[in-house]
């Protein structure tokens, strides 16, 4: 395969909830458009953030692209592979190849299976190696490299700390050797000191394995931290995408500059003098989303066009993308 | 005060963490752990292994002729050192004829929970994973089938199918085929309700991320529905199995009383009861021990699933 051709594209990526009324005859009365269009690339061994409020699609966006909900429309291409239209087999192929980290690590490992079943559901779902002896070895062999005693083995999940489980998690994902990885708010769920030995776990893996990631989060601090890229997604669209520095240093849509100002400094002095930009209002309804700039109703900046006018997506600088009239 | 003394060469400090640390048990240690805690259950479960004990090691000492056995000239006698339990209206000797019943009693209880649980897992797991037509269809038929009043299908089905079941053997013994049947019948009216119960377990887990997780792995639905989803549902369907042995010897009882039942001569312990109905108080003797015999099943087999449900969740605390 061409090196430079992306290990992930996303194109249009759109998925609807519909919504159901009827007590005895169902009708569909409407639809959650949870992600409406989406596009964008990962490099091999990049980084993508994908960043935006509760709510905004982050998760759907995510499950959608590895096929875990039907899409409504749009393309995905892993490793050169459509993956919605794969089945069978191929679609075998691709899931070992394309795994997702979950975000409550409470809830992602069964609570009846030891460990080491659940660790070595991979390898006996993708029929990887033969004798139970030699699964237990690579179910071992993940437990260390995810920095769990091997001795846990046969322990159930409940017997786990929150950060020990999200390990468990990793190793589980990571037993079928995939290289892009979905990490699906991997850390939100963790206490803040676990947080930062999570990132480091996922970072020191992406190192060793060359993996691929995308990383969807709303801390955006942890974001910069670990991305490469960061795309900024606000009710269902990416409004913003550019390189980690460029967006965080020179970020252009007004969304992504009231996010940025609300990431706490380290430093309170500099805390206290910035001017914080405090969005009126809530996120709108995904099922009824505003006409023209879905951000419009929110947006400190937003004229007559606004309101009429879905904004193009445009390139403003070398890797830097932005849908907004008045950029 | 004290002086230094050299420490101790098994101080915990001194350990290695292997040492430390208890190894760790398999499920069913942890299980067998936890079930031995429920002194209730113990009881259940020993009160179980002699009533089984009883049935088919008595079979060993009395033979089934002795059973079936009449002699009109000790009809109805009270219970003494040669008939232990007493004697029926045509004189067989009640011990005999609970050991051969018990049998035939505990048999129905078991495999016609076993249909029904069958039945039961199938059609619930199939109708809330995969949800949509498919569970409207299997669910207006279960409320069909709980619509239609139990004694009335029972009746029904009793009546159409019998008789054509032959006579099979089974442990040395010839069944009539009427046992059989029984046990189909009990087994095809009651899987109902625990359908619903597996449905709604199955509604509600397969939301669950480590389903996703699994979909995410590529696991297949089959993997997911057997191995993933229903060991998380194993409580409710053992609470339900244990009360339905109950209940599938009391409905042989009635089917019985019906004269629909498991025909005479073989005895069961519900046909052991209906023939003493006339007989209350002239020789109560002839409804106390059969249904002794019912009520301690039922009792220590209510007692072992309550044990079972809680030593088969690894959530649960005793550990």
């Amino acid at each position: 395969m061409n090196a430079a051709e992306p290990l992930v594209r996303v194109e249009d990526l759109t998925k609807h909830f519909p919504v159901m009324r009827g007590l005895l005859v169902q009708r569909r009365v409407g639809a959650v458009r949870a992600v409406d269009g989406i596009s964008f690339t990962i490099a091999r061994g990049e980084t993508l953030g994908l960043v935006g409020e509760s709510g905004c699609g982050k998760t759907t966006a995510g499950r959608t692209l590895l096929a875990l909900y039907p899409p409504t429309a749009g393309r995905v291409l892993i490793a050169g592979q459509e993956i919605f239209q794969a089945r069978g087999r191929e679609m075998l192929a691709i899931r070992r190849q394309a795994q997702m980290i979950f975000q409550d690590p409470f809830a992602s490992l069964n609570p009846r299976w030891t460990v080491n079943a659940i660790i070595s559901e991979p390898l006996r779902v993708h029929h990887l190696l033969a004798s139970e002896a030699e699964r237990t070895e690579r179910v071992q062999e993940l437990m260390r490299l995810v920095g769990l005693s091997e001795r846990l083995v046969n322990r159930f999940p409940h017997e786990f700390s929150g950060g020990q489980r999200q390990r468990i998690g990793i190793a589980r994902t990571l037993a079928s050797n995939p290289s892009f990885v979905v990490c699906d708010e991997p850390i939100s769920a963790l206490d803040v000191s676990i947080q930062a030995q999570v990132v480091n776990l996922l970072e020191d893996l992406q190192d060793r394995l060359g993996l691929t990631y995308l990383f969807i989060a709303h801390d955006l601090s942890m974001v910069r931290h670990i991305c490469d890229r960061v795309a900024v997604m606000y009710l269902g669209l990416i409004v913003e995408l550019a390189d980690r520095n460029e967006l965080y240093e020179h970020p252009l849509h007004p969304y992504t500059t009231a996010l940025l100002s609300a990431v706490p400094l380290p430093d309170p002095v500099k805390d206290r003098q910035r001017r914080r930009i405090i969005l009126a209002g809530d996120v709108p309804s995904p099922v009824d989303p505003p006409p023209g700039c879905r951000f419009h109703p929110r947006c400190p900046l937003a004229g007559p066009i606004c309101s009429q006018e879905v904004p193009a997506w445009r390139q403003v600088a070398p890797e830097h993308w932005v849908a907004c009239h008045k950029v | 005060m004290s002086t230094e003394t050299a420490p101790a060469p098994n101080r915990i400090a001194d350990l290695a963490l292997d040492e430390l640390e208890t190894p760790p048990l398999s499920l069913h240690q942890l299980a067998w752990r936890r079930f031995r805690r429920h002194k209730l259950a113990i009881f259940g479960a020993i009160v179980l292994v002699l009533l089984f004990g009883y049935a088919f090691g008595g079979a060993l000492v009395l033979p089934e002729s002795y059973a079936n056995h009449t002699d009109t000239t000790l009809r109805l006698q009270a219970p003494s050192l040669a008939h232990p339990f007493g004697t029926d209206t045509v004189g067989r000797d009640n011990l005999a004829r609970a050991i051969y019943g018990g049998q035939i009693s505990l048999l129905i209880g078991l495999t016609a929970v076993i249909v029904e649980t069958v039945l039961g897992i199938l059609i619930g797991a199939l109708a809330g994973y995969y949800g949509g037509f498919l569970d409207s269809l299997l669910m207006r038929i279960t409320e069909a089938m709980l619509n239609i009043p139990e004694i009335f299908l029972l009746i029904v089905m009793a009546k159409f199918f019998g008789g054509r079941i032959p006579d099979y053997e089974l442990f040395g013994r010839t069944f009539s085929g009427s046992v059989l049947l029984i046990v189909l019948i009990i087994g095809l009216t009651s899987w109902m309700y625990l359908a619903r119960i597996v449905r709604a377990e199955f509604l509600s887990l397969k939301e669950n991320e480590f389903v996703l997780a699994a979909r995410a792995t590529g696991t297949s639905n089959l993997r997911i529905i057997f191995l993933h989803i229903l060991p998380n549902s194993i409580a409710p369907i053992v609470v339900s199995a244990t009360l339905g042995v109950a209940n599938a010897i009391l409905a042989e009882a009635y089917i019985s009383f019906l004269g629909l039942g498991v025909q005479p001569p073989t005895a069961t312990w519900g046909n052991m009861l209906d023939s003493a109905n006339n007989y209350l108080e002239a020789a109560p003797w002839m409804w106390f021990f059969p249904g002794l015999l019912i009520l301690l099943t039922v009792l220590s087999i209510n007692f072992l699933g309550d044990g079972l449900r809680d030593a088969l969740d690894p959530r649960s605390r005793a550990a």
